[in-house]
C-alpha cells in the first residue's frame, strides 16, 4: 500500500516527537533540515530512522540518509518505496 | 553485615532523595545488584547493593530526603552461618596472616605484609591492586609468589556485566568483610578519602586503588561526615519529577576550574583519513537491520579503547604527584543532555567489547543519561574520556581533561577534504583527533604515539 505524503508527514512527526517530546513538528518548513532544527545527533537520527522503518515497513539504508534530511525528503522517499 | 545506606554520590552531596526501591523486603540481593534509585540535586542514579544479603526492612520511604550515611534498609546475612569469617581454606593460608581489620573511619592502618614478600613483589601487587595479606602463597613455606599475585589480580578483575557474578572458586571470590588493599589505604590517606565512605569494592570485595580513585574523582571537596543519628526523622518531600541526569553548572564549573587550575594541559592533534572506516561500516551496515547499525562514533570509541590499552600511560589518574594506571580501559563518554547539562559516564572495559556491543552500550548509556538514569559506578570510574562533538558540527575539539584523569580525546566532525595519497589528490572523509594530555603525567611525545596508534587502527577497521 502506498504511503501518501500526508501519512508520511504524520510518521515523521510522530518519530521526531518520540525523540524530542516537545518538538513542534507542524511548524517546521518542508525543506528544513530535521537534524539541525531538532538538534538530532547521529544516535538520535539512527533512532529516528528506526522509528520510520518500524512505522512504514519500508527498508531504509544508510545510503538513503541524505534523502531523509527533510520532511519533504522523507515523504517522497517513503511514498516512492512503498509504491 | 552492612546495612544499605544513602551513599555520597559527589562531593557537594550531603543529602539525597530516595526515589524508588528496586527490590522488595525479603528479596535476596547480591553485591552489585541495583537496590534503589536516589535523586541527588543533579541527577537520578541507580545505587547498587554493596553486600550480599536479604533485605530485611525498609527504613526510609520513597520521597524522603535523608542525609548521606542514613540507613535506608537493613540487610540480614544470607545464611545463619557467618559469612565474614576468613577461615583458613588451604595449607598455604595457614602460614599467611588473615585479612587485616576492616577499614575504619579516619584511621590509616598499615596491614601486615607476609614476611617473605620482597619489595618488587609488593610493588607488583600494589600496581595490580592485590592485597598481599589475603593471598595464600604457593611458594616455599607458603610465601607468596608473583604467579599468586597475578592469579589474584585476574580473579579480582571486575566482570564485564554489572550483575554477572563471578563463579571461579578461590579466596578472592568468597564473601569477606570489607577490606582494603595496602595501596588503596595509602592512596586513601594521601587523598583524604575516608575508606569507610568508599562505597565501591573490587571483584573480591576489597577496596582497591581504583575504587579509592573513583571516590576521589567524585569528591571535589571533602566528603561531608555522616549524620550522628541514622534514625533522625526524615523530611518527606514529594518524589521529584523524572528528569535527565547530568551535572549542574555549579558542578561542571567546580570540576573544570580545578582542571584548568591544576592540570598543565598539552595538546597534540592530527587529521585522519576515515575512508577505510566509513566504507567498511557502509558495507557491513547494509547487512544489518536498522537497529543493529553501527555509527562511526562507536567504532572510534572502540579504536580509542584499544589504543588506550596500547598506551597505558594515558589511561589512568594523576593522584598526589604520581600517575596511577587504570585497572582496565573504562572509556568515559561525554554526553550532552538536553537542557544544557553534561555528564561523562563510563562504558566499562570498552576494549573487551565487540563493536556491536560498544554500539549497544553507547546507545544505552546516552539514552539513560538523557532520560533515564545512570548507575553510580558509571559515573565514578572512567579512566579516559572521549568527547565527540562531530554532531555539533565542529571540526575540532580541544578539550579539558576530567580530573583526576590524565588525558582526553576530542573528536570532530567527519569532513570531506582533499587528501593527498600515493602522489594523487582525492576527496576523502577525514576526522580531526585532538589529544589533551596532562603534562605532569606524560609529554607530548606520548600523546603523539597515542594518536599514531589510533590512526593506524582506524586504517584497519575490520580488526575493531
Amino acid at each position: 500500500m502506498t504511503i501518501t505524503p500526508e501519512q508520511a508527514r504524520e510518521m515523521v512527526a510522530r518519530a521526531v516527537r518520540r525523540i524530542v517530546p516537545d518538538a513542534d513538528v507542524g511548524s517546521v518548513p518542508d525543506r528544513a533540515d530535521l537534524r539541525r532544527t531538532f538538534e538530532l545527533d547521529s544516535l538520535d537520527f539512527l533512532s529516528f530512522v528506526e522509528l520510520l522503518v518500524k512505522e512504514s515497513g519500508v527498508r531504509l539504508d544508510e545510503d538513503d540518509y541524505p534523502d531523509l534530511a527533510t520532511v519533504a525528503g522523507c515523504a517522497d522517499l517513503l511514498a516512492r518505496r512503498s509504491a | 553485615m552492612a546495612d544499605f545506606t544513602m551513599p555520597s554520590l559527589g562531593a557537594d552531596m550531603d543529602a539525597g532523595t530516595l526515589v524508588e526501591w528496586l527490590v522488595r523486603e525479603g528479596d535476596t540481593v547480591h553485591r552489585g545488584d541495583p537496590m534503589a534509585v536516589v535523586d541527588t540535586d543533579k541527577s537520578a542514579i541507580e545505587v547498587e547493593s554493596f553486600d550480599d544479603g536479604v533485605v530485611e526492612r525498609f527504613l526510609v520511604e520513597p520521597g524522603a530526603r535523608v542525609a548521606v550515611g542514613t540507613t535506608l534498609a537493613s540487610l540480614a546475612p544470607l545464611d545463619d552461618a557467618p559469612t565474614k569469617v576468613p577461615a583458613a581454606r588451604s595449607p598455604g593460608a595457614a602460614t599467611t596472616p588473615a585479612a587485616g581489620p576492616p577499614a575504619r573511619h579516619g584511621h590509616h592502618r598499615r596491614p601486615h605484609t607476609p614476611r617473605a614478600a620482597p619489595p618488587p613483589l609488593r610493588h607488583h601487587a600494589a600496581e595490580l591492586g592485590v592485597d598481599l595479606t589475603t593471598l595464600a602463597g604457593s611458594g616455599p613455606d607458603g610465601t607468596v609468589t608473583r604467579a599468586d599475585v597475578d592469579r589474584a589480580a585476574r580473579a579480582s578483575a571486575p566482570s564485564p556485566l554489572p550483575l554477572q557474578r563471578r563463579a571461579e572458586p578461590g579466596a578472592a571470590t568468597r564473601p569477606r568483610p570489607r577490606r582494603a588493599s595496602p595501596y588503596a589505604r595509602r592512596l586513601a590517606a594521601e587523598l583524604g578519602v575516608d575508606l569507610a565512605s568508599v562505597t565501591e569494592v573490587g571483584g573480591d570485595g576489597a577496596v582497591h586503588a581504583a575504587q579509592v580513585l573513583g571516590a576521589a574523582s567524585t569528591a571535589v571537596a571533602p566528603v561531608p561526615p555522616p549524620p550522628p543519628a541514622a534514625t533522625s526523622p526524615a523530611r518527606v518531600e514529594p518524589p521529584p519529577k523524572p528528569r535527565g541526569t547530568g551535572a549542574s553548572r555549579t558542578t561542571i564549573a567546580a570540576l573544570m576550574s580545578r582542571a584548568k587550575r591544576e592540570i598543565p594541559h598539552y595538546y597534540v592533534a592530527t587529521t585522519v583519513d576515515l575512508g577505510p572506516l566509513t566504507e567498511w561500516l557502509r558495507r557491513s551496515n547494509r547487512e544489518r537491520g536498522v537497529s543493529e547499525r553501527i555509527l562511526p562514533a562507536a567504532a572510534l570509541l572502540k579504536a580509542t579503547a584499544l589504543t588506550a590499552r596500547d598506551h597505558p600511560e594515558l589511561n589512568g589518574f594523576w593522584v598526589d604527584r604520581a600517575f596511577v594506571p587504570g585497572d582496565d580501559v573504562h572509556l568515559g563518554v561525554a554526553v550532552h543532555v538536553r537542557g544544557g547539562a553534561l555528564v561523562a559516564p563510563a562504558i566499562h572495559r570498552t576494549a573487551d567489547l565487540t563493536l556491536p556491543e560498544v554500539m549497544a552500550a553507547l546507545r544505552d548509556l546516552v539514552a539513560r543519561a538523557r532520560s533515564g538514569r545512570l548507575r553510580r559506578a558509571e559515573l565514578a570510574d572512567p579512566t579516559l574520556t572521549v568527547t565527540d562533538l562531530g554532531d555539533q558540527g565542529v571540526e575540532e575539539v580541544i578539550g579539558v581533561i576530567y580530573p583526576p584523569q590524565v588525558a582526553l580525546l576530542g573528536i570532530g566532525r567527519v569532513v570531506e577534504r582533499p587528501w593527498a595519497m600515493d602522489g594523487l589528490i582525492g576527496v576523502r572523509p577525514t576526522v580531526r583527533l585532538t589529544l589533551s594530555g596532562d603534562h605532569r603525567a606524560t609529554d607530548g611525545a606520548a600523546g603523539a604515539r597515542f594518536l599514531n596508534t589510533l590512526e593506524e587502527r582506524l586504517q584497519h577497521p575490520e580488526a575493531l
